[in-house]
């Protein structure tokens, strides 16, 4: 669709339509979120009264100072924090020694061990929930951080994706080194994990939004109030929808939990985009 | 350390690169510890999670122990669940509203904004944007669409005197509404996953077309649709496996009702093993959910695989 630029007869009538068609949906996607900004702007009472009222000053910033003033978001954020910091942390840095690994060493059953760990790719967490939700009572793992880190870890596609990225970069650089005396991991450290920063910032930033946005295992394994994680935190703050009390201040909660994500995606856009359809296509 | 003697021992029958990096490749244990970290945390916290799952779903166990073996038990007791099955069939019916919508429109996205002009990076921004929120805020964005009284839906009916129809608690319309929201959510993938097909079709096709005098329609059906058909395939598969693990939308929008008609077969395991504590039955709901996404990944690895014969 984009090749020909030669004009052909009817082609502007049919853009016409298609560009309408594509601003008709642009709205769909933007209208419910400039409808959650307008509702967090206002006071509950006149909401209730006149919904139509979204549409006319008087504005106000209390449902924000509220948001805020509650101190139990603060907690969340700093859990999600800490828990999507050392899940990508982790990742980063097994990801980047095992596909090392598979890309560039030899050992017994190699080949074996990376077709059980591509395997691995297609296990659904649903899968496991069950049993590791019960060794992770055994453990006493529950509400803590590590135990919400720690099932993160055995995720496959890092070392799928850093396999495939070092087996890239050509083999002459680490014989040279090791010419040079240098010893694996020398080579390993100062030779070629430079040369994956690439990857590695597509593999973080994928890994902290999953960790991020996750809301099955905090939702199982956190559920003591100061160890929810944002997405279990501001779930639990929705019961009681229903009778409409505070909507406007929950609008305000989304927009303040929403803002900063669509924010990082619009500064790290490239990555965000080419590590989501990487994981989607393998 | 070890390494510096090994090099030059095996590189003695003739000096020189070639031998040396025969020498680098042969097998060797120690190699192993670059994996061995990774290793363990699969191997903990992934393959035995999943042996032990189906050893549960034979057992009926509850959280700190597991109980008495039932032999298929569980399994038997699953079929004969009027919830389960009918959580299997929600399972389906959503992933029938959601999996084609999200193709259709995602090819429509991709071809609209397959341009290198501004306005196209802009959409194209857009509509991937809704991809990066936590299910949390797009079940808030969502609810408050459609509640009544408040919501944008039932305001944008009020301008026209007519009342807007009830997403979140009319049972026929419930898990409609739980698909518009998640169309909306995850529409971002196939469109890019599209465009990057589309870019990878040689332009000097499109030209001879041109040439050819072969207008819009034409070109479309006879070069750019056949040329990502695989894609196409590709899409919907990877949308079925997404779509089959729906719960959070579920649960945070209508918590599965009413009367389960919108409880899918995650929020079965979630309830049965979480909130009923009856872990051997949650984890055969859970082995059967597996298998049927097994099935659709099996499809994607064939299909991926065939990438090369196809051409």
């Amino acid at each position: 669709m984009r090749a020909p630029t030669i004009s052909i007869k009817g082609r502007a009538f049919g853009d016409r339509v298609l560009l309408a068609l594509v601003i008709l949906l642009s709205l769909v996607m933007v209208a419910p979120v400039l409808w959650v900004i307008g509702l967090s702007l206002k006071e509950n009472a006149e909401l209730m009264a006149n919904p139509n009222s979204v549409f006319q000053a008087p504005y106000t910033l209390k449902n924000y100072i509220n948001t805020i003033g509650t101190s139990s978001v603060f907690v969340w954020v700093r859990n999600s924090i800490i828990v999507s910091g050392g899940l990508t942390l982790g990742t980063l840095i097994l990801s980047s020694l095992a596909g090392y690994g598979f890309a560039r060493l030899n050992f017994p059953g190699r080949n074996v061990l990376f077709v059980i760990v591509l395997f691995g790719l297609a296990v659904p967490e649903q899968a496991v929930l069950v049993a590791r939700h019960q060794i992770f009572s055994m453990l006493n793992f529950h509400n803590t951080y590590h135990g919400l880190i720690l099932p993160g870890l055995s995720a496959s596609f890092g070392v799928f994706l850093m396999t495939q990225y070092f087996k890239a970069i050509p083999k002459e650089l680490d014989e040279a080194a090791m010419l040079d005396n240098a010893s694996r991991f020398r080579t390993f450290w100062k030779v070629l994990l430079p040369l994956t920063v690439p990857a590695q910032a597509t593999l973080g930033i994928f890994t902290f939004l999953g960790a991020w946005n996750d809301y099955l295992w905090p939702l199982i394994s956190a559920t003591k109030k100061d160890m929810y994680t944002l997405t279990v935190g501001m779930a639990s703050t929705q019961t009681n929808f229903a009778q409409s009390e505070g909507i406007g201040f929950l609008m305000a909660q989304a927009v303040f939990a929403g803002a900063p994500i669509l924010i990082v995606y619009l500064f790290f856009q490239k990555y965000i985009v080419t590590a989501v359809s990487g994981a989607a296509v393998r | 350390m070890d390494d510096r003697r090994a090099t030059p021992r095996t590189a003695l029958p003739a000096a020189g690169a070639r031998t040396a990096s025969v020498d680098i490749y042969a097998p060797q244990w120690r190699n192993f510890i670059f994996v061995a970290p990774f290793l363990f945390f699969f191997t903990t916290l992934l393959l035995v999670p999943l042996f032990w799952g189906m050893w549960l779903s034979f057992h009926k166990a509850d959280t700190f122990s597991s109980g008495n073996f039932v032999g298929f038990g569980n399994y038997i007791r699953l079929f004969h669940d009027k919830v389960f099955l009918q959580s299997v069939w929600n399972t389906f019916y959503f992933v029938l509203l959601t999996v084609p919508t999200l193709a259709l429109i995602g090819l429509f996205l991709a071809l609209c904004l397959n341009r290198r002009t501004r306005t196209a990076a802009v959409l194209r921004t857009l509509f991937f944007s809704s991809s990066v929120l936590s299910v949390t805020i797009v079940t808030l964005i969502w609810r408050i669409v459609f509640i009544p009284n408040v919501g944008l839906l039932s305001t944008i009916y009020g301008w026209f005197g007519a009342t807007a129809p009830a997403f979140i608690s009319d049972p026929s319309l419930a898990m409609i509404g739980i698909a518009i929201a998640t169309v909306w959510w995850c529409i971002g993938l196939p469109m890019m996953l599209f465009l990057s097909a589309l870019q990878q079709i040689p332009q000097d096709i499109y030209e001879a077309a041109a040439l050819d005098n072969a207008n819009r329609w034409q070109t479309l059906r006879s070069i750019t649709l056949p040329s990502i058909k695989r894609t196409f395939v590709l899409v919907v598969i990877v949308q079925i496996v997404l779509q089959f693990q729906l719960f959070g939308q579920a649960w945070l929008m209508t918590r599965g009702g009413p009367n389960n008609l919108t409880k899918p077969i995650v929020l079965y395991i979630y309830d049965t093993a979480f909130r009923r504590w009856d872990l051997g039955m949650g984890a055969a709901a859970s082995e059967v959910l597996f298998v049927l996404i097994l099935m659709a990944a099996m499809a994607q690895y064939l299909v991926t695989r065939n990438k090369a014969g196809q051409a």
